[in-house]
């Protein structure tokens, strides 16, 4: 299957990565050349296959629901590109 | 006394012990070799030279009070995708150009612990995606070796090619890579240096910068088995802030690494025999064949019958747990922020300047792939193959104690080369990936030279949690190949 130029916008969209009206052509043939690549894989039978989501060998565990760190809101902000006190600061939202 | 950044970190470290020389002194001689030769390679993104010199007094002051680690005065590189409290950390990317982590990675902590020093931050491919490391946004790294008769710049490999360089060139005595397709193994063999990924959850995850969440794997890179062996000790074992955590016991990897093969039955996988692979690199894989023979293994034939499915299944899931991990970068918490109209539009500015093309590319195809109505033809379809993958490893190490294959489909390549499509790139990583996706550890040792005069390395794959076979073959491979060449560029080298 090929993305044409409406769905790779709409994936742009979708990933919130910007992209300019030039960039859409390269953009175009990159990705199809990936999914033309992948396409291979329609060829195994993955039939009552059960799917495998990690590498690890072992169920997911379990800890306790209790906090653990905080209190320290400052060394977090340390790296906010910007802030208000001991918030982050976005551009308005809501009217 | 010898030209201190030649040495083994092993030897180091017996060095150190007997006071022949003070790991001040190994320190310095690590930074000098830095700055005479980074400007040319670009190994490094951040230098730390004064924390270097700090953890260096630091070690000698143990050392004098007994209480040496097992790593005390080691200079080390660390992929600038660790999070060390205090210093930039950047995975190569623009979006964290200024990011100060204000936290210490496990396995940062645990080598800081054992006692080693910390020179610098080592380039990688943006976000450790890339087979190159010229996807970096701090600049390409160079190989310290060349071909023949030719100055013409190579890659080092990649993801980790900066610690690879750096360790190669004699910069660093040892570096940690990160590993989520080959990245630690294919820039040891394009180095002609030695590289572990080792068991998924041997290694804690915790304050790695994430890419691919089930296959990211942290390991070491150094100049011998016994220096991985030393290194991968230290960085290894349970940590209960990652989710993935093993909570198995740590091997004496060192001691494992001097075993030996006999009575070791290791398989030949027929499958890695790969059309269009070069005479030279076929050759190495029988000359290895032939080594571990003599040495009392017994080879048998295996078969991994879904190889080839190896890669596009990896260019579904790494994509798509890349595409949700990367989602945090927005210009909200941290990292670069570019203004925008609104929210949104700040968003997609500060993520469009902020990533470069390989890392928008991935993130894309991963949002494709995740996304309604393709979820189950691409993802789910990729995760069942990645079960069938990790079958065939199940069903060979039923016969066989460990595989060996190539590591990689060839030597290093020109900066600048195999980047007419994405996935002429992609396909670097064909006998490295497999192994990523079950999860199993595997290992790359400089078995030889090509034609050219560049590294070739071979590849050895284990049980799960079976690091020590794959030293005690590694170990083997190495005693037997002699690998003594060295790079065109390197600390005490000819100019």
């Amino acid at each position: 299957m090929s993305l044409d130029t409406a769905t790779v916008r709409r994936i742009a969209k979708l990933a919130r990565i910007r992209v300019e009206e030039p960039e859409i052509a390269t953009l175009q043939t990159e990705l199809n050349a990936i999914l033309g690549y992948v396409e291979q894989l329609n060829a195994v039978d993955v039939t009552g296959v059960e799917p495998l989501s990690g590498g690890a060998q072992m169920a997911m565990r379990l800890r306790e629901d209790v906090v653990t760190d905080g209190g320290i809101a400052d060394k977090i902000l340390a790296n906010a590109p910007d802030r208000e006190g001991r918030f982050f600061a976005v551009p308005k939202v809501v009217e | 006394m010898s030209f201190l950044p030649e040495l083994t970190i092993a030897a180091a470290l017996d060095g150190l012990a007997a006071k022949d020389f003070s790991a001040l002194e190994l320190t310095r001689a690590h930074i000098s070799a830095i700055e005479s030769l980074d400007p040319q390679l670009n190994a490094f993104i951040t230098q730390t030279p004064e924390l270097a010199l700090e953890m260096a007094g630091a070690a000698d002051a143990a050392r004098a009070a007994g209480s040496a680690g097992p790593l005390s005065g080691i200079p080390l590189a660390i992929k600038d995708l660790f999070c060390v409290e205090g210093v930039r950390t950047t995975a190569a990317s623009k979006i964290l150009e200024n990011f100060v982590p204000p936290y210490e990675s496990t396995v940062t902590a645990q080598l800081k612990a054992a006692g080693a020093v910390f020179l610098g931050k080592a380039n990688l491919d943006e976000f450790a995606m890339g087979s190159s490391n010229t996807t970096s946004g701090f600049g390409a790294v160079t190989n310290p070796w060349q071909r023949n008769g030719s100055n013409a710049k190579l890659v080092p490999g990649g993801s980790s090619g900066g610690s690879a360089a750096a360790v190669a060139s004699r910069m660093a005595m040892g570096a940690t890579g990160t590993d989520t397709g080959g990245s630690i193994r294919q820039p040891a063999s394009f180095t002609g240096i030695t590289g572990i990924k080792p068991t998924y959850g041997r290694c804690s995850r915790y304050g790695i910068v994430a890419f691919a969440s089930s296959l990211d794997q942290a390991g070491p890179m150094a100049r011998s088995v016994e220096d991985c062996a030393i290194l991968l000790g230290a960085m290894s074992g349970f940590d209960a802030r990652d989710s993935t955590s093993a909570e198995r016991p740590v091997a004496d990897f060192r001691a494992a690494a001097k075993r030996g093969v006999k009575g070791l039955r290791i398989g030949i996988p027929a499958e890695y025999r790969m059309d269009g692979m070069s005479a030279e690199i076929e050759g190495l894989w029988q000359k290895g064949v032939a080594w571990l023979r003599e040495q009392g293994a017994e080879i048998v034939d295996v078969s991994l019958p879904h190889t080839k499915y190896g890669l596009p299944v990896y260019y579904i899931v790494a994509p798509a747990e890349a595409s949700s991990n990367l989602a945090r970068y927005d210009g909200v918490r941290f990292g670069t922020r570019v203004d925008g109209e609104d929210l949104i539009d700040m968003y997609e500015r500060t993520r469009a300047a902020g990533f470069g093309a390989e890392v928008k590319r991935r993130i894309m195809i991963g949002t494709y792939v995740l996304s309604a109505g393709y979820y189950d033809a691409y993802y789910l379809k990729a995760q069942k193959i990645r079960a069938l993958i990790l079958r065939d490893f199940t069903e060979a190490f039923a016969k066989v104690d460990a595989l060996l294959t190539p590591t990689a489909p060839s030597a290093a390549f020109g900066i600048g080369e195999k980047t007419d499509d994405p996935v002429t790139m992609y396909l670097n990583d064909v006998f490295t990936v497999p192994a990523s996706l079950a999860g199993v550890p595997a290992m790359s040792v400089p078995a030889g030279l090509d034609a050219q005069g560049l590294p070739l390395g071979l590849q050895i794959i284990g049980r799960h949690f079976d690091e020590e076979t794959v030293f005690a073959v590694g170990g083997a491979l190495e005693k037997a190949a002699g690998f003594s060449a060295l790079p065109a560029i390197r600390a005490g080298g000819a100019k």
